[in-house]
């Protein structure tokens, strides 16, 4: 399954989040900034954890804790496409 | 070329915690492209930090409090006119706009363009007609009711839930999550500013604003969306940042043009968990964070006297999204002599 992140959401090269719709804003830190590059770029979750293991030589299980802990988050401050959107 | 000299007057220079627009107002007129300004404070405070501004304001005069009646008022603007040769007034503060309002036509005939709500628009909008206004234009707004006495309000804590926000017909909002909390807030707002006092429905969500210009027959000629980042205790936004808001756009648009608004305001919106957009308040005029709307590409106080003096105005359709306003607070030093003379003579 691939996430979307929401066409007009901005994040930086330093990880701050601007959401121009809300007004919200967020910071995440270098592996957070990665998954949501990851993300933007279309990657489905398996790829994603793929590419952080073979950068950071993790167990996949962990790392799939960490995105699907993450994916909650960003569903939760509304980051994430919605299919009515 | 040069550029035309406007003399402007202002009120609301009470830039204090809880602060009134003027200030704002005028640093955007400073800054108009289209004219150049001589800024005439209007005041009803001796300790209005606006007076004593002198690089934003060149002279400040006291006028009576919109209490004595439009009468007095006349009087104190035909004393001001005479010496300062307005061109325009843009008052601030939403008790002191009846008056304007009932004025504008003789202001007119001296020379003073205004550019207000019309008097029905601004009746209409009235917090203890907001129910009827959302019914009216199809807005949704939060179930409210004015009441008279305090016990009303418990046939409605069945029927809104708790809390209840406990609304003075001017000014002040109240939380209230039981009665005896509901009770105090009524008895102190109703004794500042008397009744009725309006309960209203509380609309869980994330709170927005959006200040705009109507040009009176159903354009748009400005708008922008704000969600307040730092709120004080009295709820007044201390930051804020420009967002991009289609919704809060179209719901602008549907406002002005159901309404046929003149002049500028603020709407108050809450957003709820669904998505979707509640009208709290109607603020018929420029809100203190006005400033904002210069800084995203929109000089909104520019356009508005340039209405008001029947000059050709363009509508705005862009601004810049994440831009944010910073409020501070700043002591001047001022000469007592300064104070004594707004205070005695009503005129620094």
């Amino acid at each position: 399954m691939t996430m979307k992140i929401k066409n007009n959401i901005a994040v930086s090269d330093n990880g701050f989040v601007f959401n121009p719709g809300s007004g919200e804003s967020f910071t995440v830190n270098p592996v957070g900034l990665e998954m949501l590059n990851q993300l933007r770029k279309g990657l489905s979750q398996t790829e994603i954890i793929a590419e952080i293991q073979a950068a950071y030589n993790t167990e996949e299980a962990i790392i799939e804790r960490d995105l699907l802990d993450f994916l909650d988050m960003l569903r939760q401050y509304r980051l994430i496409q919605l299919d009515d959107e | 070329m040069s550029k035309p000299l406007l003399t402007i007057g202002v009120t609301g220079l009470n830039a204090i915690d809880s602060p009134g627009p003027g200030v704002a107002v005028i640093r955007a007129l400073r800054e108009a492209a289209s004219f150049d300004c001589r800024i005439i404070g209007l005041s009803y405070e001796s300790l209005e930090p606006g007076i004593y501004m002198h690089d934003l304001v060149d002279k400040t005069y006291q006028i009576p409090y919109p209490s004595t009646g439009t009468e007095v008022l006349m009087s104190r603007l035909e004393y001001i006119h005479d010496i300062e040769k307005l061109d325009a007034v843009i008052p601030n503060f939403d008790a002191e706009l009846y008056s304007f309002i009932k004025l504008e036509k003789k202001l007119k005939s001296m020379g003073i363009h205004t550019f207000l709500p019309t008097m029905d628009q601004f009746e209409e909008r009235h917090k203890v007609n907001l129910n009827d206004f959302g019914k009216k234009y199809d807005i949704h707004v939060p179930r409210s009711k004015a009441i008279y006495n305090v016990m009303e309000a418990q046939a409605l804590e069945k029927e809104y839930n708790w809390p209840l926000v406990v609304k003075g017909k001017y000014y002040d909002a109240v939380l209230a999550y039981n009665f005896d909390q509901t009770k105090a807030a009524f008895n102190k707002i109703s004794a500042k500013w008397g009744l009725p006092i309006i309960i209203q429905e509380f609309i869980h969500g994330t709170e927005y604003n959006v200040t705009g210009l109507g040009d009176g027959n159903g354009n748009t000629i400005a708008a922008v969306p704000m969600r307040k980042q730092y709120i004080t205790d009295k709820g007044k936004a201390w930051g804020g940042i420009s967002i991009a808001d289609k919704q809060i756009l179209a719901l602008t648009d549907h406002f002005l043009k159901s309404t046929k608004w003149r002049g500028g305001f603020e709407l108050e919106l809450m957003k709820n968990k669904s998505g979707e957009y509640f009208l709290l308040e109607i603020n018929p005029r420029m809100p203190a964070w006005i400033y904002l709307s210069v800084g995203v590409g929109q000089n909104i106080p520019e356009a508005l006297v340039r209405m008001a003096m029947g000059w050709p105005t363009e509508a705005y359709t862009h601004y810049e999204v994440g831009k944010m306003f910073i409020r501070y607070a700043w002591d001047m030093i001022v000469d007592l002599s300064e104070f004594e003379q707004i205070s005695t003579h009503g005129e620094l």
